[in-house]
């Protein structure tokens, strides 16, 4: 077992090392390094055809058409492209988005900058498993909506959002619906020939490929128009402009075709290793599983050890790579706005820790993080007052706090 | 976030050996004990502080200290700090203690400074409940 221990594949992962010998074919001089937008010799059509490939292999992972899938720097950008791009292309028809409370800040930015300029958006806030319901989506829908934009796998805690049955009612009403995908290629089947998706956004380096490169999904049929964010070249039919680093989309389209090849055995395996892990925490005391356990993706465990503070949690944790609801982790001071949205008390946020097993975590590493976990509470809560309140039987709901 | 060695030291040491790092708790009602309990759940962070005194010529000296701290590492390494700079000191002397001693010794960044001056308010709070009682 190597050490430190990489539990936050939620975050990023590593790249596949098959993955990184196609990228490093596609660099220098001996290799395929052409401008893909050359159309004057041969480096630019083999560099182009390189892309193309790639193209169709991203395309083949989630069924779709390859002159749907648009290059674009990352899920975030492609967020950016699906929401403003829509929203200012069709504005004539309306000024009404749905989105989600829990959503990633590329989307709910996003919204907040059409805000500005003149959209209104709703803000849905989720069940306390953390899903957005089609009936939720369906009673904030005007005759004012244009957009709908939901995540499918949350990427704090794992929850997948049912997103066939909000594509029926959104399609039904001729509302464009975006879904942002970064965390589901190669944990969960995508079917966009048998989903009715207008939009989705994707990202390389969620799933073993390299950072800076994503896609968005633009559906042909029916067809949805954007105005472009990004000008210059016309290139990815005008929708986004840029060179295109070729490199990066073969190293893309390698790890997608991996994904689809490898997804069942992959899922089962560290499906298994999740439960394990979960076997093994969940007779601790005051331990709380945030999100629903069924509807999630194989490699999520969020949990809430109460009483005990997050980021203290993950310094006791040293040789284990995770993340944490904390607000200390974060620059804002704010505890995880996800957690809040599902209705967790404050304290309980700042108490989770985000635990994601991913392609390169071994069963070692499994056993050997939950040792360590839970010897880690038990000595926080050996130096927490709120866990001797707890003991005591103390309400601590009861006590007038000082805020500090 | 990167947290200096300091933190990392004070944040290990009391976690590996609480007792000899002086964590624990008396019971509040004593007379020679005063007890202060600053921050809240909600925000992250809480800290009791424990003193115990003794009357010593015309003035109090902390002859002992505990704590229990929840909070991140900088919160709980700023309380441990804080009682190794109590023990053997009058409440005079322990009354002028400044936030910012605990945050020079721990190299505390400024989005932490919050966990010494929660630290110094604990302090304040002790002697204040002590000299209610005396």
């Amino acid at each position: 077992m190597k050490l430190p221990i990489y539990l936050d594949y939620a975050s990023t992962t590593p790249v596949d090392p098959r993955v990184l010998e196609v990228m490093k074919d596609h660099l220098s001089l001996e290799g395929n390094f052409g401008n893909p937008a050359s159309r004057s010799h041969s480096f630019g059509w083999k560099a182009e055809e390189a892309v193309e490939d790639a193209r169709s292999k991203v395309a083949n992972l989630v069924n779709c058409d390859t002159r749907e899938i648009i290059w674009t720097s990352g899920a975030t950008e492609a967020d950016n492209l699906a929401i403003k791009g829509v929203a200012r292309f069709y504005k004539s028809k309306g000024n009404h988005i749905i989105t989600s409370k829990v959503e990633h800040k590329a989307v709910l930015d996003s919204c907040r900058q059409l805000e500005r300029e003149g959209f209104e958006v709703t803000y849905l806030d989720p069940d306390k498993n953390g899903l957005i319901s089609s009936d939720l989506v369906e009673n904030s829908i005007t005759d004012k909506t244009i957009l709908v934009s939901l995540m499918h796998i949350n990427n704090e805690i794992g929850v997948i959002n049912d997103i066939k049955s909000i594509g029926e009612l959104t399609r039904e009403r001729g509302i464009i619906f975006h879904v942002d995908a970064a965390q589901s290629t190669g944990k969960v089947k995508i079917d966009l020939k048998d989903i009715k998706v207008d939009l989705m956004s994707f990202s390389a380096h969620k799933t073993y490929g390299p950072k800076g490169i994503g896609a968005l999904y633009v559906s042909r049929k029916p067809r949805v128009r954007l105005e472009a964010q990004i000008h210059g070249g016309g290139h990815e039919r005008g929708m986004r402009s840029g060179t295109l680093p070729t490199h990066q989309i073969v190293g893309m389209g390698e790890a997608f075709y991996i994904a689809d090849q490898e997804m069942e055995l992959e899922v089962e395996r560290i499906r298994n290793l999740r439960d394990k892990f979960w076997d093994g925490l969940k007779d601790m005391e005051e331990i709380y599983l945030n999100g629903d356990f069924e509807k999630r993706a194989a490699g999520f465990l969020n949990v809430s050890f109460n009483y005990v503070e997050g980021e203290s949690l993950i310094m006791a944790l040293k040789d284990i790579a995770v993340s944490s609801g904390s607000a200390c982790t974060s620059a804002s001071l704010e505890p995880s706005y996800v957690l809040r949205a599902l209705g967790l008390k404050d304290e309980l946020a700042h108490s989770s820790i985000r635990f994601a097993v991913g392609r390169f975590t071994t069963e070692e590493d499994i056993n050997y993080t939950v040792d360590i976990v839970k010897d880690s509470v038990e000595k926080l809560r050996e130096i927490s007052p709120l866990w001797d309140m707890y003991k005591d039987g103390v309400d601590m709901d009861s006590i007038e706090w000082a805020a500090n | 976030m990167a947290y200096s060695k300091k933190v990392i030291d004070k944040f290990e040491n009391t976690l590996n050996e609480p007792h000899k790092n002086s964590v624990g708790r008396w019971d509040p009602k004593e007379e020679d004990i005063g007890t202060g309990m600053v921050g809240a759940p909600a925000c992250g962070d809480v800290m009791r502080l424990q003193i115990k005194c003794k009357e010593k010529g015309n003035s109090h000296v902390i002859q002992d200290v505990k704590f229990k701290t929840y909070g991140c590492g900088s919160a709980i390494a700023s309380s441990s700090e804080l009682v190794d700079m109590l023990k053997g000191k009058t409440l005079e002397e322990a009354k002028v203690i400044k936030n910012s001693e605990i945050a020079d010794a721990l190299d505390l960044p400024p989005i932490k400074i919050h966990c010494s001056v929660l630290a110094e308010d604990s302090i304040k709070q002790a002697i204040e409940d002590y000299e209610s009682k005396i």
